[in-house]
């Protein structure tokens, strides 16, 4: 027999510091909350959670920031989820936010409920008072995400200021905040999407059909396939066609864009993820190409 | 495959952040699009090539500065090993970011600049890599295109470094001479240096050995959080969840829980995936026992004969963080392991010169990046072991009760 190496993989110790990070909120927060946008990193999050807890349900709800233009699968993905780990699930919608005259819907083909869906958030934490609310982002996504903290402070208006994030050291982390205020807590903050993949194989992480290869009637617009839907049509010279496409990011249809694959199984995702040469967002999400500093932007007014 | 994580250190423009875009980019490890959008914000900014500091430098106001402020984290990987990068500023006034990248670190770079070579920041940076015990030190002369890639120069910071350095108490330097904007012996061996003969950056850190770094022999399990299902299914699981802090426990060991001291056994211990024998650091477990003791977060586990200190008055060396100095005799809110605890400094023994090493008694105040030992006394009991035997449970922080921020980090020197 060889002597043990008491050595954990790279995945092992990825999930064990997620597993960590998740139980010291529940441990010291009052009213924690999970983010669930159905998304293949917030059922990884989701995933971590069940396990952290395990035999016990999750002891915290989960909240879908909802903009009204989801995919139908999606959805659907959510409500089983949600039925099958017995949660609880809050629903921050934007459309009640439009509805209420709280944010105004910009006209036109290119608008975007992207945007829109920090008030939503927002909302939804005030209202239910929570005040932790774990996210699935992760550093390797974004230049201004990988500046963030595992548990990075927002102020009373939901707002992040990177220039006084909080000194975080070993795995000592500080979540304290005044009432109004709440703290944002990324346990996939180290994850690569390589390394999403390779645990939605391992622990067997269900997800939302639209991640597989399947056909679709969709347009090139730009560089990216846009699905034909409710809420995206083709313009005059966008020429349909029935193509064989996945998603690699699952955010609001309108801004979205399919990548071609023929990658029916996780396994042959992880090969596909591993050759490309584009990050998940470079190749699908109009949303951020807007300018140099989108994101941080958009982090600073508390989006996710 | 195994995962080392490295912090960069080292004065402000000695390169950190070039190096660590060259290590991606020889490394092939930066997609097109990211490339992509550091040529033209290159372009924009008017200078002739791809500046790949860029590819940390990602916030607003450190590209117009054309400094890093904060911390940002990259990850990659080789068929060798996985890496976490952490790049960290060089700049004094963001020093606390620098100790936030390098307290989780295997390894840190140390940058000095050829031209200029050791200097004050390089120091601090070094002490504190050595402060917070990052097992492993590269010190990696950079800029060595700007020096005609000379021997001499390369030879004379490393000595001098290694002198500094035999007055700290480094586990394992290694020198390497550099240029991290053209690449010479960041990915591959550069045929500028031939009179080099050590490896390029990027095998010694696949190379590296970090597996013996871990304390395996004194068990510390500081319970994070309480399982109890109250469910039929499960009706009488009690599960003690938290993250192996040293030590290898097993099924059937003999336990005592602090601070009560009652003893017990191991009867199982859950995994995520699925109950195992024995568990070691950092694995996040859930451990159940054979008799039902009264335990909740902020206890420890640990075995009969050998025991953390439970003790209210420990000495520590303080790394100062906050803008408001320390005050003797306040009481901030104390976080080590799952406990948190008020604490006051009852002691401020010493300040050390970073430059000299010397000791100055008879400071009133820790400022802003400043090191000092102190004794503390804490409202309650804290279960601490040296800071040197055990990286978790010798490690505290200390956060101002009124604006909650984090104003120190903590290592334990001693408990009494
Ligand atoms: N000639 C030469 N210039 C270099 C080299 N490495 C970095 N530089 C330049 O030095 C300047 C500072 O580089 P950075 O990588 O931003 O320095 P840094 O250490 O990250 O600085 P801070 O993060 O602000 O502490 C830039 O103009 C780089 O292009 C090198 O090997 N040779
Ligand atoms: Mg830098």
């Amino acid at each position: 027999m060889s002597t043990p190496t008491y050595q954990l993989s790279q995945l092992q110790s990825l999930e064990a510091e997620g597993i960590h990070i998740i139980r010291e909120v529940a441990a010291e927060f009052e009213r924690p909350v999970m983010l669930f946008s159905g998304g293949k990193d917030s059922a990884v999050m989701l995933w971590l959670a069940r396990r952290a807890f395990t035999p016990a349900p999750i002891p915290f709800p989960v909240m879908h920031v909802d903009t009204g233009h989801n995919f139908p699968e999606v959805l659907e993905y959510r409500d089983r989820v949600v039925d099958m780990l017995g949660l609880r699930l809050v629903v921050a919608s934007v459309q009640e936010s439009i509805d209420a005259g709280r944010v105004t819907e910009l006209p036109g083909q290119h608008s975007s409920r992207n945007q829109l869906q920090t008030e939503a958030l927002l909302l939804g934490i005030t209202q239910n008072r929570f005040d932790a609310a774990f996210g699935g982002a992760r550093r390797d996504e974004e230049k201004a995400r990988a500046k963030e903290r595992v548990f990075s402070f927002r102020d009373e208006f939901g707002q992040w200021d990177p220039k006084i994030q909080r000194p975080e050291l070993w795995s000592l982390y500080n979540g304290r905040h005044h009432a109004g205020e709440h703290i944002r807590v990324f346990p996939l903050s180290n994850w690569t999407e390589s390394d999403v993949w390779h645990y939605i194989e391992h622990a067997e992480v269900p997800l939302p059909p639209i991640y597989f290869a399947h056909q679709r009637q969709c347009f090139r617009r730009g560089d990216m396939w846009m699905a034909v839907g409710p809420w995206t049509s083709p313009r005059p010279h966008e020429q349909v066609e029935t193509v064989t496409v996945r998603y690699r990011t699952v955010g609001d249809m309108t801004v979205t864009g399919a990548v071609e694959s023929t990658a029916t199984a996780v396994a042959d995702i992880i090969v596909e993820v591993s050759a490309s040469r584009l990050t998940e967002r470079g190749a699908t999400r109009a949303d951020d190409r807007t300018s140099e500093a989108s994101m941080e932007d958009r982090k600073r007014e508390g989006y996710f | 495959m195994e995962l080392l994580r490295l912090a960069t250190a080292g004065s402000v423009d000695d390169g950190k952040s070039t190096l660590i875009g060259r290590l991606l980019y020889d490394s092939k490890s930066i997609f097109e699009d990211q490339y992509a959008a550091i040529e033209d914000a290159s372009r924009r900014r008017g200078e002739d090539a791809p500046n790949l500091a860029l590819l940390t430098d990602g916030l607003r106001a450190e590209r117009e500065q054309g400094i890093t402020i904060d911390v940002a984290y990259r990850y990659f990987a080789t068929p060798k090993r996985a890496f976490i990068l952490a790049d960290t500023p060089g700049h004094p006034q963001y020093t606390r970011n620098m100790v936030t990248g390098a307290s989780t670190a295997n390894l840190a770079l140390v940058l000095v600049d050829a031209r200029n070579g050791i200097v004050e920041q390089s120091r601090r940076h070094a002490f504190l890599a050595t402060l917070l015990r990052v097992p492993h030190l590269v010190l990696c002369v950079n800029k060595m295109d700007l020096v005609d890639y000379d021997q001499g120069v390369f030879d004379s910071i490393k000595e001098e470094f290694e002198q500094f350095a035999s007055r700290l108490d480094i586990g394992d330097l290694t020198s390497v001479p550099v240029s991290a904007l053209n690449g010479d012996n960041v990915v591959t061996r550069s045929g500028n240096m031939p009179w080099y003969e050590g490896s390029a950056l990027l095998h010694h850190l696949e190379e590296v050995y970090i597996a013996s770094d871990r304390n395996l022999t004194d068990v510390r399990f500081p319970v994070q959080y309480v399982i109890r299902p109250r469910k039929d299914s499960h009706h009488d699981y009690r599960g003690y969840a938290g993250t192996v802090a040293a030590g290898v426990i097993k099924v059937g060991d003999e336990v005592e829980v602090l601070p009560s001291g009652l003893g017990t056994s191991i009867s199982a211990i859950d995994t995520p995936n699925g109950p195992v024998e024995e568990a070691y650091p950092p694995m996040s477990v859930c451990v159940r026992l054979s008799e039902d003791v009264d335990i909740s977060r902020g206890d420890m586990i640990c075995r009969p004969h050998n025991q953390p200190t439970m003790s209210q008055t420990m000495d520590a060396t303080l790394c100062w963080m906050a803008d408001q100095p320390l005050q003797p005799g306040r009481r901030y809110a104390i976080k080590h392991t799952t406990r948190w605890s008020r604490a006051v400094v009852r002691t401020l023994h010493y300040r050390v010169d970073v430059n000299t090493m010397h000791r100055e008694e008879g400071v009133e105040s820790l400022r802003r990046n400043d090191i000092g030992r102190v004794t503390l006394r804490m409202t309650q009991p804290l279960f601490v072991d040296e800071y040197r035997r055990n990286r978790t449970t010798g490690g505290f922080i200390l956060v101002d009760e009124g604006t909650n921020q984090t104003v120190a980090a903590g290592m334990i020197t001693e408990a009494s």
